[in-house]
């Protein structure tokens, strides 16, 4: 009896020692990232939110990451071997990381996952993402107050509900303002390109649009709109303060801290169960970045309200009357857009022009 | 002062000592990089070649993973050394890759949900065939127009992809799939599975496919006729033709066969690891297969230790890279530098170094 009782005391004075020992009571976090942490864009912010946990949890957590990992068969080894190395919590951060997650998931029931902007659950995958509809709305508002041309260019990625969300939302804002403008939308089919976002932005400014708004992650239309003078952007993903005040005059910041410090900590105390949210301003997942000076003072003032107003759900961005881009009734005067309708998105509102690539 | 004197054949003992020499020189170098980038080298190299084979946390996992990840690239150049030994250059297989997967694709999805053994055999033989008529264009293009096939095959990559991204939000798009980009899932589907042929290893029929390609490729080119026009129209054109190669048919089979074989990477790919056509399907198996193709000295049996050996590589660059926290440029960097080396010191195998004393001056 004694001696079982001092080989447990010993086991525990072990695990609570520094070193090798007490690496097995931290918490081991995983991240897999589609792109570089240093793309300025999706990924940072991921990764952003990955120190933030280190940060939080300091000595009680690890964290590992694997950058640029292909979405199919190569994502599926990466997160198998982060598994078999021990990590508890996994957070796949691409959408094509969805069925891979979803396998491996199944062969490791005590190691939990948790994959962004997917719509898969298991009970040990939740999937999480953001609004970013609604940092959208005010980008709208922005670039439809400050156009001279009229003319509004959107560097899309691939034609999925997220982005053709973005487009609606945006261009929504911007018709409230400004019944005059005009959206033309480029489709890059990438969401990391710089050459062929640069190439997108400089001939949408080329053909007359002075606001360019980017769905895609890397800082180079913010450059060619820096090079063509008087043109506006957006930062995306990040704040890309780099090109403040001009030409980028505000920005929506995917801030995951939060999100992936509360599920480590469920993780910790034990308390993590399945779930699927989709977070916005309101609860900080969606942030708009600073609006620069080169915004007039009554604009930036109405931009605040257009946000605290979404935050506190007062204001929808897809409130009726709203048409389809067919002239068909979408929303009735009053009526606001349900989650399902939303996360399926697929067609354009009235008023843009083009098809949605098929 | 020292020259370099051409042999008068290429040294066989050098042949065989250089890719030990290139590792070497690689782990000198790329130590030293890990060094610079504040990692334990020793650690970091050992993460690398030796954690996926023996690690026992890792290695029942990771051993047939090297199988798996050399499948695709070990089957595309089998059928690009070919034609790199005769002197043509397909440059496409990405594209060829990309073409036999929707082909394949395709041709199972139009019979979906149907519950048929046949439907996987079908697949496969559309994959072949699509990458074998994608391969068909620069083929017939040279033979008729005499372009150069090694620009057009590599331009119709970009088309290809162009026409992957479409096909994944299109006319392959899961109608079930909440309006997201990507096919229903190939793998999940009892007709188009790509099964696992032995439990928990990951190994599927593209595995299978690739060691096949490589006996048969080894058979074509000692003992069968056209093997011997391959090797003879690469080393001595003008011979060739005096012998009766033809050149048109020569190039339609070297640029069709390993369309075929860069077609069936794909439906196997598709079929299974990846189990889906997604817009960012391929991750540049048909261009790594050009490294691997002449890592592997253009001969079946080399070609399968490069493919392994670029395999392990990736894996074991992966493994690195999230427990030491290694970028993953550095990786790349690593694995840039043992190509270079591979084909730096190659230079041994065709020249001696002579060096001559000051006193003759």
């Amino acid at each position: 009896m004694t001696t079982r009782r001092t080989l447990l005391g010993a086991a525990a004075a072990l695990a609570l020692a520094p070193g090798a020992w007490a690496q097995d009571d931290k918490t081991k976090v995983g991240f897999v990232y589609v792109g570089p942490v240093g793309d300025g864009g999706w990924t940072y912010e991921h990764d952003q939110a990955r120190r933030a946990v280190e940060a939080e949890y300091g000595d009680q957590v690890e964290t590992v990451f694997q950058e640029n990992v292909p979405e199919g068969a190569d994502a599926e080894r990466v997160m198998t071997q982060m598994a078999l190395s021990g990590a508890d919590l996994i957070f796949t951060t691409s959408f094509g990381y969805m069925d891979p997650t979803m396998n491996v998931a199944q062969k490791f029931p005590d190691v939990k996952f948790e994959h962004a902007t997917g719509y898969k659950t298991a009970e040990n995958v939740s999937n999480y993402s953001a609004r970013f509809y609604e940092g959208r709305a005010v980008q709208g508002f922005i670039a439809g107050s400050m156009t001279q041309t009229n003319k509004i260019g959107y560097i899309a990625s691939f034609p999925i509900p997220e982005v053709v969300r973005g487009i609606n939302a945006s261009y929504l804002a911007a018709k409230a303002v400004n019944p005059e403008i005009e959206f033309s939308v480029v489709w890059a089919f990438t969401w990391f390109d710089p050459g062929k976002e640069a190439d997108a932005a400089k001939a949408l400014i080329e053909q007359g649009a002075d606001v360019i708004l980017q769905h895609t992650d890397s800082t180079a239309p913010q450059a060619a709109a820096a090079e063509a003078g008087n043109v506006i952007t957006f930062g995306q993903a990040s704040d890309m303060a780099e090109y403040a005040p001009k030409p980028r005059v505000s920005s929506i910041i995917d801030n995951w801290a939060p999100y992936y410090i509360d599920r480590v900590g469920a993780v910790m105390d034990g308390t993590w169960e399945s779930q699927s949210v989709w977070q916005g301003i309101g609860d900080g997942m969606v942030e708009i970045g600073e609006i620069s000076d080169a915004v007039p003072e009554d604009v930036k003032a109405r931009a605040l309200e257009i946000r605290d107003k979404i935050a506190s759900g007062e204001m929808h961005p897809f409130t009726g009357p709203i048409n389809r881009q067919d002239g068909t009734e979408w929303l009735a005067d009053g009526e606001t857009a349900t989650d399902e309708v939303l996360l399926g998105m697929d067609f354009y509102v009235e008023g843009l022009t083009g098809d949605i690539p098929n | 002062m020292t020259l370099l004197e051409k042999r008068p054949q290429p040294s066989r003992a050098w042949a065989w000592a250089t890719p030990l020499l290139a590792v070497a020189l690689t782990l000198v170098a790329g130590g030293l990089m890990f060094a610079a980038l504040g990692t334990d080298p020793i650690a970091a190299i050992r993460t690398i070649f030796y954690d996926p084979l023996f690690n026992p946390l890792f290695a029942g996992y990771s051993r047939p993973q090297l199988l798996v990840k050399a499948a695709p690239l070990i089957l595309i150049a089998t059928g690009l050394a070919l034609g790199f030994r005769a002197g043509i250059w397909n440059i496409g297989a990405e594209g060829q890759y990309i073409i036999g997967a929707l082909c394949g694709a395709g041709a199972g999805l139009a019979l979906y949900p149907l519950d048929l053994r046949l439907i996987f055999p079908l697949m496969v033989v559309a994959g072949a065939a699509g990458g074998w008529a994608w391969a068909m264009i620069p083929a017939i293009l040279r033979t008729r127009f005499n372009t150069n096939e090694i620009l057009t095959s590599l331009l119709l990559v970009y088309v290809a992809e162009n026409l992957l991204a479409s096909m994944a939000v299109g006319a392959l798009r899961n109608p079930d799939g909440g309006g997201f980009p990507g096919s229903r899932n190939l793998s999940q589907w009892g007709s188009s599975r790509n099964v696992e042929l032995i439990p928990d290893t990951g190994l599927h029929w593209g595995v299978v496919a690739a060691m096949i390609a490589v006996i048969l490729a080894y058979v074509l080119l000692q003992r069968h006729l056209m093997g011997h026009h391959i090797r003879l129209a690469g080393q001595a054109p003008r011979a060739a033709r005096f012998a009766g190669v033809n050149p048109s048919r020569l190039i339609v089979f070297c640029l069709g066969l390993s369309g075929a074989l860069a077609g069936l990477a794909g439906i196997f790919e598709a079929t299974g690891p990846a189990g889906q056509i997604t817009i960012n399907f391929n991750v540049g198996y048909g261009f790594t297969a050009i490294i691997v193709a002449f890592l592997g000295r253009l001969h079946p049996v080399g070609i399968v230790l490069a493919g392994l050996l670029m395999a392990l590589t990736y894996i074991g660059g992966e493994l690195a890279s999230f427990t030491l926290g290694i970028p993953a440029a550095a990786i790349q960097a690593f694995q840039g530098m043992l190509l270079f080396f591979l084909l730096a010191v190659d230079v041994l195998t065709n020249y001696r170094i002579r060096t001559w004393k000051g006193a003759s001056a």
